[in-house]
């Protein structure tokens, strides 16, 4: 059923499709009206049955979703930014024991300095914790991805983080088609559990694993996301047949046919680029958008395959590995291997700056004559940073960074936007 | 595509402005986007909040940099912030204020653009009436459907009641119509007084 709603609001009635038997969730900007919207259907018995459980922290909320998981439940919960983080160590339990919870990660900045806004920090910092990331494009990508990550999830037995971006995503109001109860129970069998925490069938579930198998198991764990690369774009293809749209995949092209220059991005980010490529194409600009849905697994192979007719790519991501540059970037280099490409990266949108399409036809105008810097970063305040570095130079006491950034910016109550 | 921004304040309800006006769109069969712009969660901390509208899907979300249509929901942020960057010239401006363009000190910006295009409706009092508040936002909203008839009376109300039930919804589904027939008469005003 078409509706106009809010990002989080779609996703919370799409996880309420899924039939979650336990949802437990820790309030956190910007992912607080999805686990909002679901207690409300829990408390109005429209999801039923489920366990609604508060808990007192993230640590706690990964830490009773696993509990859940492992006792046969179908468990969710959301986070963002600092509480991802809180919960490291649980998310990290998760995949190890190859529990298939799956978990919104409204992207959020982390700090310090303290930032609510919208970039990939978060769930990039948990790039390597062994679940799968799902990136969404827009509001129907991401509750078309949630249906998809429980059914990919529950199949391989581990765990699928669905990543949507803050405010941007999770607070827009635009028009989504909600799927039928019927037809999410048609795609999404109910969950079978490879091992169960069962009193009338004790195991235990959770062993200490010395030298002799803990390369093996961990080898396991790559192995599912080996097999991923495989299911990813079969579920998304019966999906569409399903539903009769296309959402999820592992990679998606906009474009790309005769591009000499593709810019690879993840997120919400891919339409401002869709719009700014179909202008830089009216003006013969030869150039196209890599969207990458799935960022773990990383699709090497179908990256490669999209970016190897083309002259240069430019990576455009919300993330930066700081004393590197590029988080993303690196893998398309590892995709790229062996080929003889011009490579950028572009840093943009950190803490919620605004990706305007006149800053991407700039940057994208200067990559397609070779001008642009290996690593930019895009729209940056050069003169505020120079003067904190000759501040710094001056001085030994030149006190905390951000309050004097901010002193310099002066006031940004008074600016429109 | 028609971008619109909504200023006001934190309180008045400046993001369920922008979302009703995308529900109303949507109602009319078309495309719409609505999003604030976040952080300034404060009660009476400048609000801005962007509703865009098209006939396609809309896949763009930079913030709305140059309008077609503004609605202030506060006249008292006209001094504080310069709500009018980025108007297209041939745009809609709607300020919730008792006073009129040239009272406002607005006389400069009204030379500017369009001057049929900008009106003031005295929203708060207006939603004071029917709601026994001074909430302007639905109200405006009303104004709007009249000022620029890109979306209709209707589809306003039914957004307002999709957003809000019993009386409140009434009263603001009231507060709306009597905006859209105030901004009617002043507009049909304003095109006598430019016949003249």
């Amino acid at each position: 059923m078409l509706k106009q709603t809010e990002g989080s609001q779609a996703v919370a009635e799409a996880v309420a499709l899924c039939r979650p038997e336990v949802i437990c969730a820790y309030p956190i900007s910007p992912q607080t009206h999805i686990v909002e919207g679901l207690g409300e259907l829990v408390k109005s018995g429209t999801l039923k049955p489920c366990e609604f459980i508060n808990v007192e922290s993230e640590f706690a909320a990964m830490s009773v979703a696993i509990g859940a998981s492992a006792a046969g439940a179908r468990a969710y919960t959301a986070t963002a930014s600092q509480g991802l983080l809180f919960m490291a160590e649980a998310v990290f339990n998760a995949s190890g024991l190859g529990l298939p919870i799956v978990m919104t990660v409204a992207n959020r900045a982390i700090g310090a300095p303290i930032n609510i806004w919208n970039d990939h920090s978060d769930s990039m910092s948990q790039r390597d914790c062994g679940w799968l990331q799902l990136f969404a494009e827009n509001n129907q990508e991401a509750l078309d991805l949630h249906i998809q990550a429980f059914r990919l999830g529950e199949e391989l037995s581990m765990p699928v983080m669905v990543c949507m971006d803050g405010f941007i995503l999770t607070h827009a109001y635009e028009r989504i088609d909600m799927p039928s109860q019927a037809d999410v129970d048609a795609f999404l069998p109910p969950y079978e559990p490879r091992q169960v925490l069962d009193p009338a069938e004790p195991v235990s579930i959770g062993a200490m694993v010395g030298p002799e198998a803990f390369m093996e198991v961990r080898y396991l764990a790559h192995a599912k996301q080996n097999q991923a690369l495989l299911r990813i774009p079969q579920i998304a293809d019966e999906f569409a047949r399903r539903f009769g749209r296309a959402s999820g995949g592992l990679v998606r092209p906009y474009r790309c046919e005769d591009a000499q220059t593709i810019v690879v991005a993840l997120g919400s980010v891919i339409g401002t680029l869709k719009d700014t490529i179909d202008d830089l194409r009216a003006g013969g600009m030869k150039i196209g958008v890599l969207g990458i849905q799935s960022f773990r697994p990383f699709p090497l192979a179908a990256v490669r395959a999209a970016l190897q007719g083309a002259k240069r790519v430019v990576v455009l991501e919300k993330s930066f590995c700081v004393g590197l540059g590029g988080i993303v970037s690196t893998d398309v280099r590892m995709a790229l291997s062996g080929l003889q490409l011009h490579g950028y990266t572009v840093i943009a949108g950190l803490g919620g700056r605004a990706i305007t399409k006149a800053s991407l036809a700039r940057t994208l105008t200067e990559a397609q004559s070779d001008k642009l810097q290996p690593l930019t970063f895009m729209d940056l305040d050069w003169p505020l940073v120079n003067r904190q570095l000759e501040r710094e130079a001056k001085m030994r006491r030149s006190g905390p960074i951000a309050e004097n950034l901010l002193r310099d910016v002066g006031s940004v109550a008074s600016k429109v936007v | 595509m028609l971008q619109i921004r909504i200023h006001g304040r934190g309180g008045q309800g400046v993001v369920t402005a922008a979302e009703m006006l995308s529900v109303a769109a949507f109602e009319q069969g078309r495309h719409a986007q609505a999003f604030p712009s976040f952080g300034s969660e404060r009660t009476g901390a400048p609000v801005v909040a962007f509703c865009r509208i098209d006939d396609r899907e809309i896949r763009l979300r930079e913030p709305i940099l140059a309008p077609d249509v503004l609605i202030v929901q506060d006249p008292t942020l006209l001094h504080q912030v310069d709500v009018f960057q980025g108007l297209q010239p041939d745009g809609y401006v709607l300020i919730n204020s008792k006073r009129s363009f040239d009272e406002l000190g607005l006389a400069d910006i009204a030379a500017r653009f369009r001057r049929e295009r900008l009106i003031t409706v005295p929203a708060s009092e207006i939603a004071l009436k029917h709601l026994g508040r001074p909430l302007p936002n639905a109200v405006l909203l009303g104004g709007f459907a009249a000022l620029s008839g890109l979306v209709s009376l209707e589809a306003v109300a039914h957004a307002i009641r999709e957003k809000f039930s019993g009386k409140v919804a009434q009263g603001n589904v009231d507060a709306a119509s009597e905006a859209f027939e105030v901004v009617k008469n002043e507009m049909a005003e304003l095109a006598h007084a430019q016949t003249d």
